[in-house]
Protein backbone atom coordinates (compact mmCIF):
# COMPACT_ATOMS: atom_id res chain seq x y z
CA UNK A 1 0.00 0.00 0.00
CA UNK A 2 3.13 2.03 0.60
CA UNK A 3 3.20 3.61 -3.06
CA UNK A 4 -0.66 4.81 -3.49
CA UNK A 5 -0.81 8.43 -3.46
CA UNK A 6 -2.31 10.05 -0.19
CA UNK A 7 -4.65 11.92 -1.98
CA UNK A 8 -6.40 8.06 -3.12
CA UNK A 9 -6.35 7.58 0.66
CA UNK A 10 -9.89 7.78 2.24
CA UNK A 11 -9.79 9.27 5.72
CA UNK A 12 -11.57 7.59 8.41
CA UNK A 13 -14.44 8.95 10.76
CA UNK A 14 -11.68 9.46 13.62
CA UNK A 15 -8.60 11.05 11.17
CA UNK A 16 -9.03 14.52 12.32
CA UNK A 17 -9.45 12.89 16.31
CA UNK A 18 -5.99 10.97 15.84
CA UNK A 19 -4.37 14.17 14.67
CA UNK A 20 -5.11 16.42 17.53
CA UNK A 21 -3.95 13.20 19.07
CA UNK A 22 -0.34 13.50 17.30
CA UNK A 23 -0.88 10.09 15.96
CA UNK A 24 1.37 9.19 13.49
CA UNK A 25 -0.59 8.73 9.89
CA UNK A 26 0.93 5.94 7.78
CA UNK A 27 -1.42 4.54 4.39
CA UNK A 28 -2.92 1.33 5.46
CA UNK A 29 -5.99 -0.68 3.66
CA UNK A 30 -6.31 1.98 1.84
CA UNK A 31 -7.25 4.84 4.38
CA UNK A 32 -4.68 7.32 6.48
CA UNK A 33 -4.64 5.33 9.58
CA UNK A 34 -2.69 6.15 13.13
CA UNK A 35 0.56 3.74 13.38
CA UNK A 36 1.67 5.27 16.78
CA UNK A 37 1.11 8.30 19.25
CA UNK A 38 3.74 7.73 22.32
CA UNK A 39 5.93 4.95 20.77
CA UNK A 40 4.71 1.51 19.97
CA UNK A 41 6.55 -0.31 22.98
CA UNK A 42 4.95 2.33 25.41
CA UNK A 43 1.49 1.72 23.88
CA UNK A 44 1.52 -1.91 23.56
CA UNK A 45 2.99 -2.23 27.54
CA UNK A 46 -0.08 0.03 28.37
CA UNK A 47 -2.49 -2.06 26.68
CA UNK A 48 -0.64 -5.30 28.54
CA UNK A 49 -1.82 -3.20 32.22
CA UNK A 50 -4.49 -1.09 31.31
CA UNK A 51 -6.55 -0.21 28.54
CA UNK A 52 -5.56 1.28 24.77
CA UNK A 53 -8.47 2.51 22.64
CA UNK A 54 -7.94 1.07 19.05
CA UNK A 55 -9.44 2.52 15.90
CA UNK A 56 -10.39 -0.22 13.58
CA UNK A 57 -13.23 1.81 11.49
CA UNK A 58 -11.26 0.61 8.43
CA UNK A 59 -12.38 -2.94 9.13
CA UNK A 60 -15.75 -4.07 7.18
CA UNK A 61 -19.16 -4.43 8.71
CA UNK A 62 -22.06 -6.23 6.81
CA UNK A 63 -25.15 -7.61 7.43
CA UNK A 64 -26.54 -11.05 5.47
CA UNK A 65 -30.37 -11.81 5.85
CA UNK A 66 -30.78 -14.14 8.38
CA UNK A 67 -32.73 -16.60 5.99
CA UNK A 68 -29.37 -17.06 3.49
CA UNK A 69 -28.07 -19.50 6.50
CA UNK A 70 -27.80 -21.85 3.58
CA UNK A 71 -25.62 -20.24 1.34
CA UNK A 72 -23.40 -18.47 3.66
CA UNK A 73 -22.78 -22.20 4.77
CA UNK A 74 -21.51 -23.22 1.62
CA UNK A 75 -18.43 -20.46 1.73
CA UNK A 76 -17.74 -20.28 5.42
CA UNK A 77 -16.95 -23.51 7.65
CA UNK A 78 -18.54 -22.86 10.60
CA UNK A 79 -22.09 -24.42 11.95
CA UNK A 80 -23.95 -21.58 11.53
CA UNK A 81 -27.38 -23.33 11.89
CA UNK A 82 -25.91 -24.33 15.27
CA UNK A 83 -24.93 -20.68 16.34
CA UNK A 84 -27.00 -18.60 19.04
CA UNK A 85 -27.72 -15.37 18.98
CA UNK A 86 -24.87 -12.55 20.13
CA UNK A 87 -22.56 -15.12 20.46
CA UNK A 88 -19.43 -13.68 17.74
CA UNK A 89 -17.58 -16.62 16.22
CA UNK A 90 -14.44 -16.72 14.40
CA UNK A 91 -14.94 -17.69 11.20
CA UNK A 92 -12.99 -17.99 7.52
CA UNK A 93 -14.63 -17.09 3.97
CA UNK A 94 -12.99 -20.02 1.46
CA UNK A 95 -12.38 -19.89 -2.11
CA UNK A 96 -12.89 -22.75 -4.20
CA UNK A 97 -10.03 -24.58 -3.64
CA UNK A 98 -9.75 -24.20 0.45
CA UNK A 99 -8.04 -21.38 0.44
CA UNK A 100 -8.42 -18.82 2.98
CA UNK A 101 -10.39 -15.04 1.20
CA UNK A 102 -10.24 -13.42 4.61
CA UNK A 103 -10.38 -14.22 8.47
CA UNK A 104 -13.74 -12.65 9.97
CA UNK A 105 -16.17 -12.87 13.00
CA UNK A 106 -19.65 -13.64 12.61
CA UNK A 107 -22.09 -13.21 14.94
CA UNK A 108 -26.14 -14.12 14.63
CA UNK A 109 -28.35 -10.66 15.64
CA UNK A 110 -31.76 -10.25 15.80
CA UNK A 111 -31.43 -8.30 11.99
CA UNK A 112 -29.02 -11.03 10.26
CA UNK A 113 -25.87 -12.42 9.81
CA UNK A 114 -23.46 -9.28 11.32
CA UNK A 115 -20.15 -9.79 9.74
CA UNK A 116 -16.20 -7.83 10.66
CA UNK A 117 -13.90 -8.53 7.93
CA UNK A 118 -11.15 -7.26 7.16
CA UNK A 119 -10.10 -3.94 6.33
CA UNK A 120 -7.64 -4.60 3.26
CA UNK A 121 -10.12 -7.68 2.01
CA UNK A 122 -13.73 -6.15 2.45
CA UNK A 123 -14.56 -5.38 -1.31
CA UNK A 124 -13.01 -8.31 -2.37
CA UNK A 125 -15.24 -10.48 0.23
CA UNK A 126 -18.28 -8.82 -0.97
CA UNK A 127 -17.37 -9.63 -4.51
CA UNK A 128 -17.51 -13.32 -2.93
CA UNK A 129 -20.47 -13.13 -1.65
CA UNK A 130 -22.57 -11.66 -4.62
CA UNK A 131 -20.48 -14.19 -6.66
CA UNK A 132 -22.61 -16.66 -4.32
CA UNK A 133 -26.28 -15.22 -4.56
CA UNK A 134 -25.77 -13.62 -1.74
CA UNK A 135 -27.78 -10.24 -0.75
CA UNK A 136 -26.23 -7.71 2.13
CA UNK A 137 -25.90 -4.20 3.81
CA UNK A 138 -22.34 -3.16 3.73
CA UNK A 139 -22.48 -1.19 7.19
CA UNK A 140 -20.15 1.66 5.51
CA UNK A 141 -21.36 4.63 8.10
CA UNK A 142 -20.29 2.30 11.39
CA UNK A 143 -17.23 3.10 13.03
CA UNK A 144 -15.33 0.25 15.04
CA UNK A 145 -13.54 0.94 18.01
CA UNK A 146 -11.69 -1.78 20.54
CA UNK A 147 -10.90 -1.23 23.98
CA UNK A 148 -8.73 -4.12 24.88
CA UNK A 149 -6.83 -4.57 28.05
CA UNK A 150 -7.00 -5.67 31.65
CA UNK A 151 -9.18 -2.21 32.38
CA UNK A 152 -11.40 -2.17 29.18
CA UNK A 153 -14.42 -3.88 30.68
CA UNK A 154 -14.58 -1.52 34.07
CA UNK A 155 -14.14 1.30 31.44
CA UNK A 156 -16.75 0.86 29.49
CA UNK A 157 -19.23 -0.85 31.89
CA UNK A 158 -18.94 2.92 33.33
CA UNK A 159 -21.31 3.99 30.46
CA UNK A 160 -23.00 1.24 29.49
CA UNK A 161 -24.39 -0.45 31.91
CA UNK A 162 -24.69 -4.80 31.93
CA UNK A 163 -21.09 -5.05 29.51
CA UNK A 164 -19.40 -6.26 32.35
CA UNK A 165 -21.85 -9.40 32.09
CA UNK A 166 -21.31 -10.09 28.96
CA UNK A 167 -18.74 -13.47 29.32
CA UNK A 168 -15.60 -13.68 26.23
CA UNK A 169 -17.24 -14.33 22.87
CA UNK A 170 -20.85 -12.80 23.91
CA UNK A 171 -22.33 -9.50 22.50
CA UNK A 172 -25.15 -7.20 22.54
CA UNK A 173 -27.14 -3.73 22.03
CA UNK A 174 -26.19 -1.59 24.60
CA UNK A 175 -27.10 2.22 25.07
CA UNK A 176 -23.58 3.59 25.74
CA UNK A 177 -23.54 7.68 26.44
CA UNK A 178 -26.37 7.89 24.63
CA UNK A 179 -25.27 6.39 21.21
CA UNK A 180 -26.75 3.01 20.16
CA UNK A 181 -23.70 0.81 20.42
CA UNK A 182 -23.24 -2.89 19.13
CA UNK A 183 -20.46 -4.36 22.05
CA UNK A 184 -18.56 -7.56 21.80
CA UNK A 185 -16.61 -9.00 24.53
CA UNK A 186 -13.78 -10.03 21.73
CA UNK A 187 -10.70 -8.56 20.15
CA UNK A 188 -7.16 -9.25 18.82
CA UNK A 189 -4.96 -8.51 21.32
CA UNK A 190 -5.11 -11.27 23.50
CA UNK A 191 -6.43 -9.15 26.40
CA UNK A 192 -9.97 -8.96 27.77
CA UNK A 193 -11.81 -6.26 26.09
CA UNK A 194 -14.30 -5.20 23.93
CA UNK A 195 -15.48 -4.36 20.63
CA UNK A 196 -17.63 -1.56 19.45
CA UNK A 197 -20.13 -0.49 16.45
CA UNK A 198 -21.02 2.90 16.64
CA UNK A 199 -22.50 5.33 13.41
CA UNK A 200 -19.65 7.12 12.39
CA UNK A 201 -21.47 10.41 13.29
CA UNK A 202 -20.91 9.44 17.44
CA UNK A 203 -17.47 7.92 16.62
CA UNK A 204 -15.71 11.31 17.73
CA UNK A 205 -18.09 11.72 21.00
CA UNK A 206 -17.52 8.09 21.87
CA UNK A 207 -13.85 7.92 21.69
CA UNK A 208 -13.67 11.38 23.57
CA UNK A 209 -15.92 9.77 26.52
CA UNK A 210 -13.42 6.53 26.53
CA UNK A 211 -10.22 8.30 26.87
CA UNK A 212 -11.34 10.42 29.42
CA UNK A 213 -10.87 7.43 31.75
CA UNK A 214 -7.37 8.02 33.04
CA UNK A 215 -7.13 4.27 32.71
CA UNK A 216 -7.41 4.63 28.47
CA UNK A 217 -4.98 5.76 25.63
CA UNK A 218 -5.49 5.79 22.34
CA UNK A 219 -3.02 2.72 20.43
CA UNK A 220 -1.65 2.52 17.06
CA UNK A 221 -1.64 -0.16 14.49
CA UNK A 222 2.40 -0.78 15.31
CA UNK A 223 1.46 -1.86 18.79
CA UNK A 224 -1.67 -3.73 17.66
CA UNK A 225 0.49 -6.16 15.19
CA UNK A 226 3.01 -6.53 18.28
CA UNK A 227 0.10 -7.72 20.45
CA UNK A 228 -1.78 -9.84 18.00
CA UNK A 229 1.69 -11.50 17.34
CA UNK A 230 2.40 -11.85 21.06
CA UNK A 231 -1.18 -13.52 21.44
CA UNK A 232 -0.45 -15.98 18.35
CA UNK A 233 -3.00 -15.16 16.10
CA UNK A 234 -2.60 -14.65 12.35
CA UNK A 235 -2.79 -11.36 10.26
CA UNK A 236 -4.55 -11.90 6.93
CA UNK A 237 -2.56 -10.71 4.02
CA UNK A 238 0.62 -12.12 6.04
CA UNK A 239 0.10 -15.10 7.98
CA UNK A 240 -3.06 -16.11 5.70
CA UNK A 241 -4.04 -15.68 2.23
CA UNK A 242 -5.77 -17.35 -0.42
CA UNK A 243 -3.04 -20.31 -0.91
CA UNK A 244 -3.12 -20.90 2.74
CA UNK A 245 -5.42 -23.38 3.96
CA UNK A 246 -7.62 -23.80 7.49
CA UNK A 247 -5.74 -27.11 7.86
CA UNK A 248 -2.19 -25.70 7.04
CA UNK A 249 -2.87 -22.47 9.24
CA UNK A 250 -4.07 -24.54 12.45
CA UNK A 251 -7.28 -23.03 12.55
CA UNK A 252 -9.00 -26.30 12.77
CA UNK A 253 -11.30 -25.06 15.54
CA UNK A 254 -13.35 -23.02 12.67
CA UNK A 255 -14.54 -26.27 11.26
CA UNK A 256 -17.43 -27.25 13.21
CA UNK A 257 -18.14 -31.04 14.04
CA UNK A 258 -21.08 -31.06 12.00
CA UNK A 259 -19.40 -29.27 8.85
CA UNK A 260 -16.51 -31.75 9.25
CA UNK A 261 -18.84 -35.15 8.67
CA UNK A 262 -20.79 -33.35 6.02
CA UNK A 263 -18.43 -30.93 3.93
CA UNK A 264 -20.09 -28.90 1.35
CA UNK A 265 -18.36 -25.57 1.55
CA UNK A 266 -16.09 -24.02 -0.19
CA UNK A 267 -13.20 -26.21 -1.04
CA UNK A 268 -14.17 -28.68 1.51
CA UNK A 269 -12.74 -31.90 -0.58
CA UNK A 270 -9.54 -30.79 -0.08
CA UNK A 271 -9.75 -29.23 3.29
CA UNK A 272 -11.71 -32.38 4.84
CA UNK A 273 -8.69 -34.85 3.30
CA UNK A 274 -5.87 -32.63 4.92
CA UNK A 275 -8.13 -33.06 8.14
CA UNK A 276 -7.34 -36.66 7.76
CA UNK A 277 -3.73 -36.83 6.29
CA UNK A 278 -2.35 -33.35 7.33
CA UNK A 279 -1.32 -30.49 4.78
CA UNK A 280 2.20 -30.15 3.78
CA UNK A 281 2.85 -27.22 5.67
CA UNK A 282 1.91 -25.58 8.98
CA UNK A 283 1.58 -22.08 10.58
CA UNK A 284 4.26 -22.39 13.37
CA UNK A 285 5.47 -19.62 16.07
CA UNK A 286 9.19 -19.79 17.01
CA UNK A 287 11.75 -18.05 19.09
CA UNK A 288 15.25 -16.33 17.65
CA UNK A 289 17.90 -16.04 19.45
CA UNK A 290 19.94 -13.10 20.00
CA UNK A 291 18.09 -9.00 19.85
CA UNK A 292 17.75 -8.79 15.89
CA UNK A 293 13.79 -9.02 14.75
CA UNK A 294 13.40 -11.36 11.68
CA UNK A 295 10.78 -10.04 9.31
CA UNK A 296 8.26 -11.67 7.23
CA UNK A 297 9.81 -13.20 4.19
CA UNK A 298 13.08 -14.45 5.36
CA UNK A 299 13.37 -17.94 4.75
CA UNK A 300 13.32 -20.98 7.33
CA UNK A 301 15.69 -23.63 6.78
CA UNK A 302 16.31 -27.35 8.61
CA UNK A 303 19.34 -28.45 10.26
CA UNK A 304 20.75 -29.44 7.28
CA UNK A 305 20.08 -26.05 5.06
CA UNK A 306 16.96 -27.11 3.12
CA UNK A 307 14.61 -24.04 2.29
CA UNK A 308 11.43 -26.05 4.66
CA UNK A 309 9.04 -22.35 4.90
CA UNK A 310 8.99 -18.54 4.78
CA UNK A 311 8.82 -16.17 8.13
CA UNK A 312 5.13 -14.24 7.65
CA UNK A 313 5.18 -12.45 10.39
CA UNK A 314 8.31 -11.19 12.40
CA UNK A 315 8.74 -9.11 15.20
CA UNK A 316 9.97 -8.05 18.50
CA UNK A 317 8.04 -8.92 21.36
CA UNK A 318 7.71 -5.80 23.67
CA UNK A 319 6.77 -8.49 26.77
CA UNK A 320 9.42 -11.03 26.06
CA UNK A 321 12.08 -8.44 25.19
CA UNK A 322 13.22 -10.96 22.46
CA UNK A 323 12.26 -11.33 18.72
CA UNK A 324 9.58 -13.68 17.80
CA UNK A 325 7.74 -14.57 14.66
CA UNK A 326 5.12 -16.80 12.58
CA UNK A 327 6.01 -18.71 9.51
CA UNK A 328 4.98 -21.91 7.61
CA UNK A 329 7.19 -25.02 7.87
CA UNK A 330 7.04 -28.61 6.32
CA UNK A 331 4.73 -30.24 8.57
CA UNK A 332 7.25 -32.84 10.36
CA UNK A 333 9.12 -29.15 11.72
CA UNK A 334 6.20 -28.06 13.77
CA UNK A 335 6.85 -29.73 17.32
CA UNK A 336 7.35 -26.97 19.56
CA UNK A 337 11.29 -27.14 20.63
CA UNK A 338 12.06 -28.10 16.99
CA UNK A 339 15.14 -26.22 15.65
CA UNK A 340 15.39 -23.80 12.82
CA UNK A 341 17.42 -21.92 10.62
CA UNK A 342 16.40 -18.66 9.87
CA UNK A 343 18.16 -16.74 6.74
CA UNK A 344 17.65 -12.62 6.32
CA UNK A 345 19.69 -10.46 3.63
CA UNK A 346 22.53 -13.24 3.89
CA UNK A 347 22.89 -13.59 7.68
CA UNK A 348 21.52 -16.82 9.83
CA UNK A 349 20.08 -16.89 12.92
CA UNK A 350 19.37 -19.64 15.17
CA UNK A 351 15.13 -20.25 15.89
CA UNK A 352 13.11 -22.77 17.77
CA UNK A 353 9.58 -23.67 17.17
CA UNK A 354 8.00 -22.43 19.88
CA UNK A 355 4.66 -23.25 21.40
CA UNK A 356 1.29 -20.37 20.70
CA UNK A 357 0.15 -17.75 22.21
CA UNK A 358 3.43 -16.44 22.97
CA UNK A 359 2.12 -14.42 25.81
CA UNK A 360 -0.83 -16.26 27.55
CA UNK A 361 -4.26 -14.97 26.96
CA UNK A 362 -5.94 -12.71 29.11
CA UNK A 363 -9.62 -13.63 28.22
CA UNK A 364 -12.39 -13.22 30.91
CA UNK A 365 -13.60 -16.72 30.34
CA UNK A 366 -16.93 -18.01 31.83
CA UNK A 367 -16.46 -18.91 35.77
CA UNK A 368 -13.90 -17.09 36.16
CA UNK A 369 -14.06 -14.28 38.47
CA UNK A 370 -13.01 -10.90 36.59
CA UNK B 1 35.56 19.70 14.64
CA UNK B 2 33.19 20.08 11.90
CA UNK B 3 30.09 18.50 11.31
CA UNK B 4 28.10 17.15 8.45
CA UNK B 5 24.87 15.33 7.40
CA UNK B 6 23.56 13.48 4.51
CA UNK B 7 20.19 13.32 2.99
CA UNK B 8 19.79 9.77 4.23
CA UNK B 9 19.86 10.97 8.09
CA UNK B 10 23.51 10.57 9.01
CA UNK B 11 25.70 12.82 11.31
CA UNK B 12 29.48 12.70 10.59
CA UNK B 13 31.62 14.59 13.34
CA UNK B 14 35.09 15.04 12.00
CA UNK B 15 38.07 15.79 14.59
CA UNK B 16 41.59 15.76 12.72
CA UNK B 17 41.39 12.35 10.31
CA UNK B 18 38.91 10.57 12.74
CA UNK B 19 34.96 11.10 12.43
CA UNK B 20 32.22 9.43 14.72
CA UNK B 21 29.21 9.00 12.39
CA UNK B 22 25.49 8.31 14.06
CA UNK B 23 21.90 8.93 12.45
CA UNK B 24 20.29 11.95 13.40
CA UNK B 25 17.35 13.25 15.75
CA UNK B 26 14.98 13.00 12.54
CA UNK B 27 16.01 9.40 11.66
CA UNK B 28 15.41 7.92 15.20
CA UNK B 29 12.32 9.91 15.43
CA UNK B 30 11.24 8.08 12.08
CA UNK B 31 12.02 5.07 13.02
CA UNK B 32 10.47 4.96 16.60
CA UNK B 33 11.67 2.46 19.44
CA UNK B 34 14.92 0.84 18.26
CA UNK B 35 15.20 -2.36 19.41
CA UNK B 36 18.87 -3.59 17.84
CA UNK B 37 22.13 -1.95 16.15
CA UNK B 38 24.68 -3.77 14.81
CA UNK B 39 27.80 -1.02 13.88
CA UNK B 40 30.64 -2.44 12.14
CA UNK B 41 33.66 -4.43 13.48
CA UNK B 42 37.33 -2.16 14.16
CA UNK B 43 39.18 -2.75 10.98
CA UNK B 44 36.18 -3.45 8.73
CA UNK B 45 36.76 -0.58 5.03
CA UNK B 46 34.10 1.42 4.23
CA UNK B 47 33.14 3.01 1.38
CA UNK B 48 31.06 6.29 1.01
CA UNK B 49 27.64 5.90 0.75
CA UNK B 50 28.12 1.87 1.31
CA UNK B 51 26.27 -0.04 4.03
CA UNK B 52 28.17 0.81 7.27
CA UNK B 53 25.29 -0.57 10.08
CA UNK B 54 21.84 -2.00 10.65
CA UNK B 55 18.75 0.06 12.76
CA UNK B 56 16.23 -2.13 13.85
CA UNK B 57 12.91 -0.62 15.26
CA UNK B 58 10.13 -2.57 16.52
CA UNK B 59 8.30 -1.89 12.72
CA UNK B 60 11.34 -2.02 10.52
CA UNK B 61 14.73 -2.32 9.55
CA UNK B 62 17.08 0.12 8.57
CA UNK B 63 20.92 0.72 6.68
CA UNK B 64 23.06 3.17 7.97
CA UNK B 65 25.45 4.23 5.18
CA UNK B 66 28.82 5.47 5.41
CA UNK B 67 29.36 9.37 5.09
CA UNK B 68 32.66 9.01 4.19
CA UNK B 69 35.21 6.43 3.18
CA UNK B 70 37.72 5.14 5.81
CA UNK B 71 38.43 2.25 8.05
CA UNK B 72 36.62 1.67 10.95
CA UNK B 73 38.50 2.01 13.85
CA UNK B 74 35.95 1.27 17.34
CA UNK B 75 31.96 0.54 17.05
CA UNK B 76 30.21 1.94 19.95
CA UNK B 77 29.53 -1.12 22.69
CA UNK B 78 26.65 1.13 24.04
CA UNK B 79 24.23 0.87 21.26
CA UNK B 80 24.56 -3.29 21.39
CA UNK B 81 23.94 -3.74 25.49
CA UNK B 82 21.18 -0.96 24.96
CA UNK B 83 19.92 -0.02 21.47
CA UNK B 84 17.47 2.70 23.12
CA UNK B 85 20.21 5.04 23.59
CA UNK B 86 19.81 6.45 20.06
CA UNK B 87 16.45 6.88 20.73
CA UNK B 88 17.16 8.80 23.56
CA UNK B 89 20.81 10.49 22.89
CA UNK B 90 20.98 10.11 18.67
CA UNK B 91 23.90 12.70 18.67
CA UNK B 92 25.31 11.94 21.36
CA UNK B 93 25.72 8.71 23.21
CA UNK B 94 24.44 7.34 20.31
CA UNK B 95 27.25 7.35 17.99
CA UNK B 96 27.68 4.15 16.07
CA UNK B 97 31.53 4.06 14.91
CA UNK B 98 34.35 6.04 14.32
CA UNK B 99 36.04 6.36 11.26
CA UNK B 100 39.66 6.81 10.08
CA UNK B 101 38.95 9.11 7.17
CA UNK B 102 40.87 7.75 3.87
CA UNK B 103 39.10 11.24 1.74
CA UNK B 104 37.93 13.83 3.59
CA UNK B 105 37.27 16.04 0.31
CA UNK B 106 34.27 13.75 0.19
CA UNK B 107 33.04 15.80 3.13
CA UNK B 108 32.39 18.52 0.86
CA UNK B 109 29.18 17.28 -0.54
CA UNK B 110 27.47 17.01 2.85
CA UNK B 111 25.42 19.59 4.04
CA UNK B 112 26.03 21.92 7.86
CA UNK B 113 24.11 21.45 10.41
CA UNK B 114 21.64 24.63 9.69
CA UNK B 115 21.31 23.17 5.81
CA UNK B 116 20.50 19.86 7.38
CA UNK B 117 17.54 21.04 9.91
CA UNK B 118 16.28 23.56 7.02
CA UNK B 119 16.18 20.88 4.64
CA UNK B 120 14.52 18.39 6.82
CA UNK B 121 11.26 20.82 7.96
CA UNK B 122 10.84 20.54 4.32
CA UNK B 123 10.26 16.47 4.49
Amino acid sequence: MADVPDTELATLPLDAWHRARNGRMVPFAGYHMPVQYEGIIAEHRWTRSHAGLFDVSHMGQLIVPLDATATLETLLPGDLQAMSEARPKYSLLLNPTGGIVDDLMITKRPDGWYLVVNGATKHGDMDVLRAAGLAFTYLADQALLALQGPDAVAVIAAHAPGVSELGFMQAGAFDLGGVQAWISRSGYTGEDGVEISIPASAADAIADLLLADERVRPIGLGARDSLRLEAGLPLYGHDLDETTTPVAADLLFAINKRRRAEGGFAGSDRILAELEQGAITRRVGFTVEGRQPVREGARILDVEGNEVGRVTSGGFSPSLEAPIGMGYVATHLAEPGTALTLEQRGKLFSAAVARLPFVPHNYHRKGKTA
Amino acid sequence: MSLHFTKEHEWIRVEGDTATVGITDHAQSQLGDIVFAEAPEAGKQLTKGGDAAVVESVKAASDVYAPASGEVVEANPAIADDPSVINTDPEGEGWFFKLRLSNPSELDGLMDEAAYRAWVETL
